[in-house]
């Protein structure tokens, strides 16, 4: 059963990978462009397509420029190859989720957790990594977060993808990215984690550039892939250190060794640093790659480039929460490097900060929502960094369902609105897309963390335990956190305001078009909004309450005066549960002042507020600083080294400069040789005399 | 079986090959469509002898098997003598898995003098399996420059438009190391009284005549491998050499280099060794990262895919010189995954290059439109190249960065920015030439992958991701010797420890 759960997913995309390759014309034939394609060979298809497009080009007005989601291919009806592919994939995704579900009951409920060995990996020396599948509690957990939305996302991309050429392509990609996400989670040891870190890499570099005719997606899939390459390199370096401390990579050998060598330093570069830390910050730089914390998430928000079933999956619910799973998974090794830790506070506070200014000053609304990802996994990470792993991993856990929730609502009000994603031309559409807009406020609420909905749970939870860890930076994140969860609100319900609330600000064209979405869009959407609805209040006591050890059992270590969780149980101030309901109701307060009571407000806010508006607004500049510091100068050097190193100095002493000196030397050598014979004859007597003084003084 | 002279078998049959072309006298066609038919199941048969070679070789034993033996000057002590071991068995294989797959793409790529070049690619494979299974330094020399000729000749006859430049560059540059080198064996001569490998290997050298001998050989290495200041004869042989040479150039000469390191400098000079090795980690980091960012602003795809290979070869280097397990099996993994990959790179941009004959990037792009196969493979090359794991290429970096990282974290930490670095140029050429938008007209009308083409893809992913998802078959066939190896040098390293100490 463990077996199918990982594999199936792998077997749906290589079917479905050959389905896309092999599958014949109509993948390949029908221009992912704007039907303006001319050189493909299929020409019976061909007039097909144009006629078709020709006839949609009236109800597609708003297809082309840089802010939409979806550019527009119009495929005929979907042939058989795109019927079997998206069966074949949702269904065998669907059969994961059940097991897996399964799996949760089995192992974490049940507290049975197994490791199943598949076959010896990398051997070398003493390095001994293996392809296996360790199923415990945390990995329970994961399975069930990624096959549930997994699962609800390829029945929502049947319906979203419905207008696109190469279905089975698109479907391909989501399952090899639940392949690899899943072995990411399920993996032993560090390299078969590292194995789907990378793997959910490439997938993602392969979803976020699906339109690959856009240049914003090509660039904005590069960003990705980059971005979490800096990250892993921190991490492959992490590796190596937990490698030479523990003597091992395999997570049981490093666990036990841990506590032995906590008092160890180690030389990295050139100096002493206590071994544990370095390796658990060196780890923690790969977290922050491919989860988007401050510093590393200037790709998160350009991955929205890819169609909305993608930034729901992987860019909200599964794969930018892999940074989180890690570090749970390695708590008994940062438990025993509490500088780490804090470290981990702090960037985890900072980042919920940072990304929630930028998310209320945002106007394309999955970049609102991408900026509450991004905020939200602050949370997260400042969780782990008060030793609060359950309350981390509940966020985790509620946060996947209300969030792609909110994404797959979102993609369904682009969808109702022809790809368009500006909120600035939408508006006063709820009463067209009612369904839609109950679950965007659902997931709000979960999101906001309002009372009884999902969110409520995990992230005052998450609050609590900051405020009890009784440290400064746990302090300092609770804080933080509040304001947070402040702005959270706040534009959460701007986004809910501008998108449904008012006069509409879209053409009259595209409002009267205005739709609820198919039936199998929505039936995910209700599933996920049980999860909104459900997840927090069902599990809390699992995840974080009385039973929370129970539950965990051996998969999360926390010492004992680490334990915040347990702290926040008993002897909080009152204010401190109310607080971030209190300060959630004050943002949609402020919300509906700015706009529905005084529209005008927020203008006359950003105008007085000038230079720092337009610094957030602009993401705080990261990605001016990181192309001026790196991009350019990257391309400067490169080019510099070769025109000048490798041509001018290496070649030009080198080879190129041998040959001009031999040429030199034999055009001067060739002008002695004058023809006279008397020169030589005197070049013979001056060589005679010298070799005959020269013999003569050595003897 | 093992009575057999497999070795000699295996080195000189594509001799026969050749003897088999060299009488064609029909008609130009016929006998270019004979010589390419010859050439192909003469590589072939090569190839499954070969496999009998790793079928009758024994992982757990480190020392030199299917050893053949007879006095060729006995007077001054040079025999002919091969034997492969852990070290050297799998680039005999990887030479004759790469020669089918040369012929098969030169198969309409080459139209003229067709006879004479499957004859140079004949030749080669001689030279080359000869070389790898040598185990007597003058039989090894004359492998070794042998495989100048016949190269020189395919960049030189069959090469682009600067192919003169490039050959003479290609020679002088690999002919100057090799001179040096062959003072070093006449001095080694001289002291061991033969020319033996495994007798030489077990003799110690005076400190001070280490130092001028590992320089020699360095000389010699450092310009094949090729590592950062003389990698410069490299981007021009790879631009102007016909796409087949390409493929043997990156995937097996290149190793040449990293071979000769691991079979001379390290065990025979254990001394110099270590005292040269900053110098070495110098001039590798210096080629990880300067070639890198070298490669990132190339317009030449060809360019492009020369100078990740320096890049490549600057963590074997690093590898060797760790000198523990994982850094030398890792440098080993590396070069062969490298021969593999990176050979399989430079068919990709010959695929392109036969239909448009141009390798200039910005004349590429969204080819993944009408070329979906080929953007397939090439895009798993590339993650293979960058060290996707899963792929041949994951595997020796890592080994490698993990060598590095127990011997010098510096080391470690520099190499591993090319991790980044590489993933750069890599994805920078591939979003240039495979996606965007569609526009020139010739470029539209590029057709996908011929089934021939496929035929040369096919085995070669295989391979990659069967060296990514298993890579025991191949590490444990190394293993043994390595350990051998590192034992020997650190053997022979305390011995002139004690005799330094004793002296003092």
């Amino acid at each position: 059963m463990e077996v199918l759960v990982v594999f199936l997913p792998l077997l749906a995309f290589l079917i479905a990978g050959s389905i896309a390759l092999f599958g014949g014309a109509p993948a390949v034939a029908a221009p992912a462009g704007h039907g303006h394609d001319h050189g493909h060979h299929d020409h019976h298809n061909h007039h097909n397509h144009d006629a078709h497009h020709a006839g949609d080009d009236h109800v597609h007005p708003a297809e082309e420029g840089d802010d939409h989601d979806d550019h527009g291919p119009v495929a005929g009806p979907p042939t058989v190859g795109d019927r079997v592919a998206q069966l074949v994939t949702t269904g065998s995704v669907l059969i994961s989720a059940l097991l897996s579900w399964v799996l949760f009951f089995d192992v974490a409920v049940g507290g049975d957790p197994r490791t199943i060995h598949l076959m010896t990996w990398i051997q070398s020396g003493t390095l001994d990594t293996a392809w296996s599948l360790r199923i415990d509690q945390l990995t329970a957990v994961m399975l069930v977060v990624i096959n549930t939305v997994s699962a609800m996302v390829h029945v929502y991309s049947i319906g979203y993808m419905a207008e696109d050429p190469q279905k089975p392509r698109f479907m391909a990609y989501l399952s090899l990215f639940t392949f690899c996400m899943l072995m990411l989670v399920t993996a032993d040891n560090l390299v078969q984690l590292f194995f789907g870190w990378e793997g959910v890499g490439l997938a993602s570099y392969l979803l976020i550039n699906f339109w690959y005719e856009k240049p914003s997606a090509n660039n904005a899939s590069m960003k990705a892939f980059l971005v979490n390459r800096v990250g892993d390199f921190g991490f492959a370096l992490g590796i190596f250190a937990i490698f030479v401390l523990t003597g091992s990579v395999v997570f049981d050998e490093i666990f036990a060794r841990v506590p032995e060598i906590a008092g160890q330093s180690m030389t990295f570069l050139s100096w002493e640093f206590h071994g544990l830390t370095v390796a658990c910050l060196l780890l923690f730089m790969g977290a922050m790659g491919k989860s988007a914390q401050l510093g590393l998430h200037t790709w998160l928000p350009d991955a929205m480039e890819g169609p909305t079933p993608v930034s729901a999956l992987i860019h909200a619910a599964t794969m930018v929460t892999a940074g989180v799973f890690m570090l749970c998974r390695l708590s008994p090794v940062f438990e025993y490097a509490p500088v780490a830790l804090s470290v981990v506070t702090v960037v985890g506070a900072l980042t919920a900060f940072v990304a929630a200014t930028i998310g209320m000053t945002q106007y394309d609304i999955k970049r609102v929502i991408a900026y509450s990802t991004m905020s939200q996994l602050g949370y997260m990470f400042f969780a782990i960094g008060v030793s609060a792993y359950g309350a981390a991993m509940f966020h985790l856990f509620t946060h996947a369902f209300f969030k792609a929730l909110l994404f797959l609502g979102a993609g369904s009000v682009i969808h109702a609105m022809h790809h368009e994603q500006d909120m600035r031309k939408m508006g006063g559409i709820w009463r067209k897309v009612p369904f839609t807009y109950a679950v965007m406020w659902i997931g709000n609420l979960a999101l906001a963390g309002l009372p009884f909905f999902a969110g409520y749970f995990s992230k005052d939870m998450i609050l609590e335990a900051a405020y009890a860890s009784h440290s400064s930076f746990g302090l300092l994140a609770f804080w933080i956190g509040i304001a947070a969860a402040l702005m959270t609100a706040f534009y959460s319900w701007r986004l809910l305001f501008l998108t449904f609330h008012g006069q509409t600000r879209a053409d009259h064209h595209t409002y009267e078009h205005a739709h609820e979405s198919p039936m199998v869009m929505l039936v995910p959407l209700a599933v996920l909004t049980l999860g909104a609805l459900f997840s927090g209040m069902l599990f809390a006591g699992w995840f974080v309450g009385d039973h929370r050890l129970d539950f965990w059992g051996k998969a999360i270590f926390v010492m004992q005066e680490n334990d915040s969780i347990e702290h926040a149980h008993h002897g909080l101030p009152f204010w401190v549960p109310l607080a971030p309901m209190v300060v959630g109701l004050i943002g949609i307060g402020l919300a509906y002042l700015a706009y529905i009571a005084n529209p005008g407000l927020p203008g006359r806010i950003t105008a007085t507020l000038g230079g720092l508006y337009r610094f957030v607004y602009r993401k705080w500049m990261f990605d001016e600083l990181y192309d001026a510091l790196f991009v350019r100068p990257a391309s400067w050097l490169g080019r510099g080294l070769w025109k000048t190193g490798d041509v001018t100095v290496i070649d030009g002493m080198g080879p190129n400069g041998l040959a001009a000196a031999t040429r030199l030397i034999s055009a001067r050598a060739s002008l002695l040789q004058s023809g006279y014979v008397y020169h030589y004859a005197f070049a013979m007597v001056i060589g005679v005399v010298a070799l005959i003084a020269w013999l003569s003084l050595r003897g | 079986m093992a009575s057999w002279p497999l070795l000699s078998f295996t080195t000189f049959l594509p001799l026969i090959g050749i003897l088999l072309i060299l009488p064609l006298r029909t008609s130009e066609a016929e006998a270019a469509r004979n010589a390419r038919y010859v050439a192909l199941w003469t590589t072939l048969v090569t190839f499954v002898l070969s496999l009998f070679i790793w079928a009758n070789f024994d992982p757990a034993n480190p020392g030199y098997q299917m050893v053949e033996r007879v006095d060729w000057m006995p007077e001054f002590g040079i025999s002919y003598h091969m034997g492969v071991d852990g070290i050297s068995v799998l680039f005999v294989i990887l030479s004759t898995f790469l020669m089918p797959l040369c012929i098969l793409s030169s198969w309409e790529a080459v139209q003229h003098r067709v006879k004479e070049y499957m004859i140079a690619f004949l030749a080669l494979e001689t030279l080359m399996i000869g070389m790898f299974c040598a185990l007597d330094m003058v039989l090894f020399y004359m492998f070794f420059e042998g495989v100048l000729i016949p190269m020189f000749l395919i960049i030189g006859v069959w090469g682009g438009a600067r192919r003169v430049y490039a050959a003479f560059k290609f020679f002088l540059y690999t002919l100057l190391g090799s001179v040096l080198m062959l003072l070093a064996i006449l001095a080694m001569y001289y002291v061991a009284g033969t020319t033996d490998i495994p007798t030489i290997t077990a003799t110690q050298f005076p400190r001070s005549m280490q130092m001028w001998l590992w320089l020699a050989f360095f000389a010699s290495f450092a310009v094949k491998v090729p590592m950062w200041p003389v990698h410069t004869w490299l981007p021009d042989a790879h631009v102007e050499a016909p796409t087949a040479g390409s493929v043997i150039l990156a995937g097996v000469l290149l190793k040449m280099g990293g071979y000769g390191l691991l079979r001379f400098n390290i065990p025979m000079m254990p001394e110099a060794t270590e005292f040269f090795t900053p110098l070495v980690y110098t001039m590798s980091v210096v080629a990880v990262i300067y070639t890198s960012l070298v490669a990132l602003v190339q317009e030449d795809m060809k360019k492009l895919i020369a100078y990740s290979s320096v890049a490549h070869m600057g963590f074997v280097t690093v590898g060797l010189f760790a000198l523990n397990e994982q850094g030398i099996e890792g440098a080993i993994f590396q070069m062969l995954s490298h021969g593999v990959v990176s050979g399989a790179l430079f068919l990709c941009v010959g695929v392109v290059y036969d239909r448009l004959h141009t390798r200039e990037i910005s004349r590429y792009g969204g080819l993944v439109k009408n070329m979906p196969k080929y953007a397939v493979v090439f895009l798993f090359m590339t993650m293979a190249s960058v060290g996707l794991p899963g792929t041949a290429g994951f595997v020796g970096e890592f080994l490698v960065m993990l060598g590095a990282f127990r011997d010098n974290t510096w080391v470690a930490m520099l190499i591993a920015t090319g991790m980044v670095l590489g993933a750069a140029y890599a994805l920078w050429l591939f979003r240039r030439v495979v996606y965007g938008k569609l526009t020139r007209a010739d470029v539209r009308s590029m057709v996908d992958l011929t089934p021939r083409e496929i035929a040369i893809f096919v085995p070669l992913v295989i391979v990659v991701l069967w060296m990514g998802v298993y890579p025991s078959s191949f590490l444990d066939m190394t293993s043994a010797s390595v350990e051998q190896l590192i034992q020997t040098y650190q053997t022979k390293l305390a011995a002139a420890g004690d005799v330094s100490l004793a002296a003092r």
